[in-house]
């Protein structure tokens, strides 16, 4: 009973840290942009985000009114009853922080004002021997999400393919996803795992590498093309357009080349925390890795 | 607001706005129109006013609701709804994020009225602009969906994004945008 009191507090926790203040990583690239941007209507956007920013951490207030849906990961020690420990947690973050009672059923759209249902959060379990137990928020918001994307490629479409997909759909999305955006992308896999690969992508810190140096060199490529657009912060025009892209992959069929896009806004909201055995816990906005 | 107002402005201008607001988003516009429709009124008259395209986060606290965070929602999502908008409920300006399309620019056009562009996300400072929750009707549809009437001072900046003669940031943007993606697909080597 105790653990499961305790990763409920986790729970608030850390959906309190995510919604009140962005990771540094975030921040940095953010700052680096407002002194770079040259268009005075980009830096005013920036300007507004930054000094938005500092006043919900000062406050500890959302700083977004979309404080998105509660999306988990939680990896290692498997800790009995935890969904249920979670979805308690996130009852009462909706009301105790506040957050925005996002959650309603998808036909009727009925709003059950606690931000749980059925499937909702959004738990990804990945169990492992570690001696802790991580876990890791991400609240998602709608305007960043609502521009996603899934293309199964002909193998033959290469590299090629996949850039060419990568730019025609953050162009398409313009300034409703809030730029500048940091680009999931997720290379591979099924048709399902390519989508959450490119939402697992966005979990990386923005200032470190691709382990892989080809992914690395497409990542570069897609930013520098991305950035060259001119959409801009909110799509008002600048150089800023995207952050960063973020690139995860795994073995596909050999018939297939699925290119999945999870797009983020600049509100690039979350947080960890690895619960040990003795129950002590700590705490990271950035991650861990 | 009056139409000499709303047509004084010019794409580009950065405002700020003091006065009454009313939240709205997608089911407010569908309940909005269905009510038009039918003859009924509104619970509030919304001619000369301004809309926010908004799902704040509210907070009652002895009674009396508080703003939370307010900042704007994706504007697109309203564009199939909101040039039979302007006209019926004959609003001035329109405050949203991420602009909307050439229907609803021609509908500003013809009746006056403006797009505001709000930086998406600052939630905090729309807040900070709210020195009132005035009043809220149609909360069954959920605290984002509802419309809520917000005294407002200071509230800003706004960029004018879209103005009464047709002028678009956006559209200017579009342009050069369809130029540079043109480039650097030729630099990716991924033309021809």
């Amino acid at each position: 009973m105790r653990t499961t009191k305790l990763v409920e507090d986790v729970t608030i926790n850390l959906l309190r840290m995510a919604v009140t203040s962005l990771p540094e990583d975030v921040l940095t690239a953010l700052r680096l942009a407002e002194e770079e941007e040259t268009s005075e209507i980009a830096r005013i956007q920036l300007r507004t985000i930054l000094a938005n920013v500092e006043m919900a951490d000062r406050r500890t207030l959302p700083m977004c009114q979309d404080t998105g849906l509660p999306v988990f990961f939680v990896s290692g020690r498997c800790i009995p009853h935890l969904e249920e420990a979670v979805r308690r947690g996130v009852a009462r973050a909706t009301s105790e922080i506040p957050l925005r009672p996002n959650a309603v059923q998808p036909l009727t759209r009925a709003n059950p004002g606690d931000n749980l249902g059925k499937g909702m959060p959004h738990i990804h379990f990945h169990p492992s021997d570690e001696d802790f137990t991580e876990i890791t928020v991400m609240p998602k918001g709608a305007g960043s999400e609502n521009m996603s994307a899934l293309s199964m490629l002909n193998p033959s479409q290469g590299a090629k393919g996949i850039k060419a997909f990568v730019l025609d759909t953050v162009v398409a999305a313009g300034g409703k996803p809030c730029p500048p955006t940091i680009v999931g992308v997720g290379i591979g896999g099924t048709a399902d795992e390519a989508m959450l690969l490119a939402k697992k992508s966005l979990l990386r810190r923005l200032d470190v590498p691709n382990k892989d140096p080809d992914l690395r060199r497409l990542e570069e490529e897609l930013k520098d093309a991305l950035n060259s657009s001119g959409i801009g912060p909110m799509g008002l025009g600048g150089q800023t357009t995207v952050l960063g892209v973020l690139i995860e992959d795994a073995f596909t069929h050999t018939a297939s080349l699925p290119v999945a896009i999870c797009l983020q806004c600049w509100a690039s909201r979350r947080a960890s925390a690895r619960i040990f055995k003795d129950g002590h816990v700590e705490y990271s906005k950035e991650g861990f890795c | 607001m009056s139409e000499k107002d709303a047509r004084q402005l010019k794409s580009g201008d950065t405002v700020t706005l003091d006065g009454l607001i009313f939240s709205g988003r997608d089911e407010m516009h569908i309940r909005a129109l269905e009510y038009a429709r039918e003859g009924r009124k509104l619970p509030y008259d919304l001619r000369g006013g301004v809309i926010f395209h908004c799902g704040p986060i509210m907070k009652k606290v002895n009674g009396h609701w508080n703003v939370v965070a307010a900042g704007p929602t994706t504007s697109s999502r309203m564009n199939t709804m909101e040039p039979e908008f302007i006209e019926r409920f004959g609003v001035r300006a329109i405050i949203g994020k991420g602009g909307m399309s050439q229907p609803t620019v021609d509908a500003m056009v013809k009746f006056g009225c403006v797009y505001l562009a709000f930086t998406g996300g600052a939630a905090v400072l729309g807040a900070e602009g709210i020195v009132e929750v005035k009043g809220v009707e149609w909360l069954d549809l959920g605290m984002p969906e509802a419309m809520w009437e917000l005294a407002v001072k200071g509230f800003g900046p706004m960029t004018v994004a879209i103005d009464a003669h047709g002028n678009s940031l956006y559209k200017e943007v579009d342009a050069k945008v369809t130029k540079n993606v043109a480039v650097a697909k030729k630099k990716l080597g991924l033309l021809g």
